[in-house]
């Protein structure tokens, strides 16, 4: 991920919107270590597609190797719920055609985002600086 | 022996083992903290094996390893169901140790919490590696539709793996097991109470009927 210019005497948070076209290249600790490093640095990461279970799962397990008291607690994800339940064959899956990767999704720290509200068509969270 | 014969005994050993009686089934107990997973794992051994699985508590994190216990025998209809259960951690994306802090000192809160993260970690490693079921338990009493709950219960959909949801905790006022039943519809939820052994012979019926 670049680095952002001329924000160091700001006081914000920084919000990265990383689009499909951006992480369809990436192998999936490629995208792990992206999203792990934003959120590191106080940023919320949002994802245009998502990430697959898979990768949900390997994050998952890598935040966990990262939690650090008092320094690191983990990850605030949300996604939109799944538009229906699961019906997508291994056949669909291998070709391509699962859908379920396709979900806007918000990561941030633990300790700097609270979600409000969710629901099929709304995710309201608050972020703080620290 | 001539190669051709050792090819064709290890073919046939490795078809034989393939399709011979297999080991148990290993039936992973999933679900968030405090859902009462312990406390079901501990039922289901003592009503078939006589032995506990792992200490329960009311302090999220209590179970921070997976347990595996061995060749719990399952009667129903006549028939004897053999699996293995594995209680597992509760999944979570954030561990804080100040959540502990109020329970006891620092340092136990902080190395309860790096050894819950290391649970957490554990279960996602058993969940992608080594289990060929899963029984999901949930608190009926609180909302099911956590990005927790939605993930996990997508990586066990995307893994191809039968799933059982249980509704736990029914013998709480606020439980609402329909709660449940429409945040996944695409599963069977049954309802119980690991603790006060609420309905535990549809619990029993059902893991024999989907991992039997």
């Amino acid at each position: 991920m670049p680095e952002a210019t001329g924000t160091d005497d700001i006081d914000g948070v920084q919000i990265d919107l990383i689009s499909g076209q951006r992480m369809d290249g990436m192998a999936s600790m490629e995208k792990i270590r992206m999203i792990l490093d934003g959120v590191h640095d106080g940023n919320i990461v949002i994802l245009e597609e998502g990430l697959t279970p898979d990768e949900e799962s390997k994050l998952i397990e890598v935040t966990m190797a990262e939690i650090s008291p008092d320094e690191f607690n983990g990850i605030e994800i949300e996604t939109y719920p799944k538009s229906g339940p699961s019906d997508s064959s291994l056949l669909g899956r291998i070709m391509g055609n699962d859908e379920s990767t396709a979900k806007l999704t918000v990561i941030g720290p633990a300790n700097q985002i609270e979600t409000l509200h969710k629901d099929e068509t709304l995710i309201s969270a608050l972020v703080s600086r620290n | 022996m001539g190669l051709f014969t050792e090819l064709k005994d290890s073919i046939s050993r490795a078809t034989d083992r393939l399709f011979s009686e297999q080991e148990p089934k290993r039936i992973g107990i999933y679900g968030p903290p405090n859902a009462g997973k312990t406390t079901l794992a501990n039922r289901i051994a003592r009503d078939w094996t006589g032995d506990a699985v792992g200490a329960e508590s009311h302090i999220p994190h209590e179970t921070r390893r997976a347990r595996r216990k061995e060749d719990v025998e399952i009667e129903r209809n006549g028939k004897t169901v053999t699996i293995d259960i594995v209680d597992t951690p509760g999944v979570t994306t954030k561990v804080d140790y100040e959540e502990f802090t109020d329970e006891m000192d620092k340092d136990d809160a902080v190395r309860r919490s790096r050894e819950a993260t290391e649970g957490v970690a554990e279960a996602m490693h058993w969940l992608r590696e080594d289990v060929d079921g899963v029984i999901y338990v949930l608190d009926s009493a609180e909302d099911p539709i956590t990005q927790v709950n939605t993930m996990l219960i997508g990586i066990i959909e995307s893994r191809d793996l039968p799933v059982l949801i249980f509704a736990n905790k029914i013998d709480l006022d606020e439980s609402s097991v329909k709660r449940i039943e429409d945040a996944f519809p695409q599963h069977k939820t049954v309802p119980l109470s690991a603790k006060e052994g609420e309905n535990m012979d549809e619990v029993y019926d059902n893991i024999a009927e989907y991992f039997g």
